[in-house]
């Protein structure tokens, strides 16, 4: 299908990835640095659809282009835009020549590891037989998507792990202390732009995880467009964000490495090999899991994004309640508003222009 | 037909590089959030596009995806982060 | 005939693509910017997936694309507002 005008679309492609990747690194200035690399994240979704390989670029384009990018904003933060940036990049040294050269050379020997795997790749043998070996189990693997089949089947057990790392993330998220403090009232305009966008989102994040049998999608790439929806929200200035509160929210967190250990221990149990599916049952077992799997990745993505622990976590009930601002900064759990959900399009709770 | 859909891809990624001198020039981060929106409208279009051209139905659903997490994009360059609580 | 139909829109779709970011580069500042990324949601998308959904002729499809067009139009509205509404507060001073 290489016609010239596609072999033109596809340099031009290569450009403009080469081109924002490096601008991304060469800049000084943080944020600027990070809208460059939220554009880089559109541009490599175009080249993975272009590659023939959509699950990946919905999860690119999920991950990639918009959440990372509302991630690093937010932890970036600060309204100056260049003038903090480059006040907080004043006082950094620059990496000494030593730093410099080893750093330089471990990005050659990576580049050069890189070449040599694409210069081995095309010698077309081996993958073929990859995709022979797939295609020729996919009726016994309970889906009739190759992804999935290789994700949530073939390869179980490198999900389950997959799954055990964004638990740890998730700890590690929570070491970093208290969550940020929210966001003030974003306007009217927004406001109503999340009131559709949200239940769109979180309608596509199912219809994502239902198809993820048989076409392009899956736990991964719904759990990221969920977590998106929660962001919305945040980012709006609800309190209620739709994270769980207190022992539901750590239920929900462990839901996907919970799930999927269980389904592996009861299979043993029945004397199968561990996440060994019966073929009858594999298609059931796998959306199950799957759909623990996309609620415990919404959880992490939303957590990440607050940036910390969130202040109801330790509550017993998920209700908001009023507690007075404290004078001294750390153990003060930041009061949640008591109007909680219910200001819709209402500016009452901050004092920020309509 | 099918030459008219890659010439129309690539006359979409020239107009997505010409976004990109924005992104990589523009005075304010406003106008790089800006030309940002741009470039994801185009890589919509583009997406579209390649879905029928490539014949990969599911490229259309990247599409949505796209377009919606560009909203979410611009909505957390420009929200202002609570300093303290109010009262 | 669809298909000539369908093709037409497409080009005329990719017109405004250009113009957009033609428009994009050459405008003054900021805020006159703003009106060239509408041209391309608006016009640029809709005409394109006008062409792409007479080209496809499926149910489903047409209602995926036109949902896109409509999410693209919603959202780029919105966004425009936010970035402008952002910029203008940087320059004024809080």
């Amino acid at each position: 299908m290489n016609t010239p005008s596609l072999l033109a679309f596809d340099g031009l492609l290569l450009i403009s990835i080469v081109s924002l990747a490096w601008a991304a690194l060469a800049t000084r200035d943080a944020r600027r640095s990070v809208i460059l690399f939220m554009a880089f994240g559109l541009v490599l979704a175009l080249a993975w659809g272009r590659l023939l390989a959509p699950d990946v670029a919905l999860a690119e384009a999920a991950i990639g282009a918009g959440l990372s990018g509302a991630l690093l904003l937010a932890a970036v933060g600060g309204q100056q835009g260049a003038r903090s940036g480059s006040a907080q990049n004043a006082g950094h040294a620059d990496p000494q020549p030593a730093v410099r050269w080893a750093v330089t050379l471990l990005c050659a020997g990576v580049a050069g590891i890189l070449g040599w795997a694409l210069l081995e790749s095309f010698d077309s043998s081996a993958r073929d037989t990859l995709a022979q070996a797939v295609a020729a189990n996919l009726a016994s693997s309970g889906v009739s998507n190759p992804v999935t089949a290789v994700l949530l089947n073939f390869r179980a057990y490198d999900t389950l792990l997959e799954l055990a790392v964004l638990l740890t993330a998730v700890l590690g998220i929570f070491a970093l202390g208290q969550a940020r403090p929210g966001y003030r009232f974003a306007g009217p305009v927004f406001d109503s732009l999340a009131r559709w966008l949200v239940p769109l989102l979180i309608l596509t994040a199912g219809h994502l995880l239902w198809v993820g049998a048989h076409a392009p999608g899956g736990a991964f790439q719904a759990g990221a467009t969920l977590a998106a929806a929660a962001v919305v929200l945040r980012l709006a200035g609800h309190s209620h964000i739709g994270l769980p509160a207190g022992s539901v929210l750590r239920l929900v967190m462990v839901a996907g490495v919970a799930v999927f250990l269980l389904v592996g221990v009861t299979l043993l149990a029945l004397g199968r090999p561990f996440l060994g599916y019966p073929p009858a049952w594999a298609g059931t077992l796998i959306l199950v899991i799957e759909s623990a799997a996309m609620l415990s990745i919404a959880a992490t993505l939303v957590l990440a994004f607050l940036g910390g622990r969130p202040q109801a976590l330790w509550q017993a009930t998920g209700a908001a309640e009023s507690v007075p601002p404290a004078a001294t900064a750390t153990p003060a759990a930041l009061p949640e508003d008591s109007s909680g959900a219910a200001t819709h399009g209402v500016c009452k709770e901050e004092q920020s222009r309509c | 037909m099918s030459e008219l859909l890659a010439v129309s891809a690539l006359i979409l990624m020239f107009s997505l590089l010409l976004g990109l001198l924005r992104v990589l020039r523009g005075p304010g981060p406003g106008d790089r959030m800006l030309a940002a929106q741009l470039i994801g409208t185009s890589g919509v279009g583009i997406l579209l596009l390649l879905g029928v051209l490539l014949e990969q139905p599911a490229l259309i659903d990247v599409a949505l995806i796209l377009a919606l997490l560009a909203a979410v994009a611009a909505a957390a360059f420009t929200g202002q982060a609570r300093e303290a609580k109010h009262d | 005939m669809i298909d000539a139909v369908s093709a037409g829109l497409i080009v005329l779709g990719l017109g405004f693509y250009l113009a957009g970011s033609i428009g994009l580069l050459r405008l003054p500042d900021l805020y006159s910017r703003l009106h060239a990324l509408t041209k391309a949601d608006n016009l640029g998308l809709g005409l394109l997936t006008a062409g792409l959904a007479l080209h496809s002729q499926e149910l489903f499809t047409i209602a995926k694309l036109l949902l896109i067009w409509l999410a693209v139009l919603a959202a780029g509205a919105a966004s425009a507002h936010l970035i402008a509404r952002h910029a203008r507060r940087q320059e004024t001073g809080r």
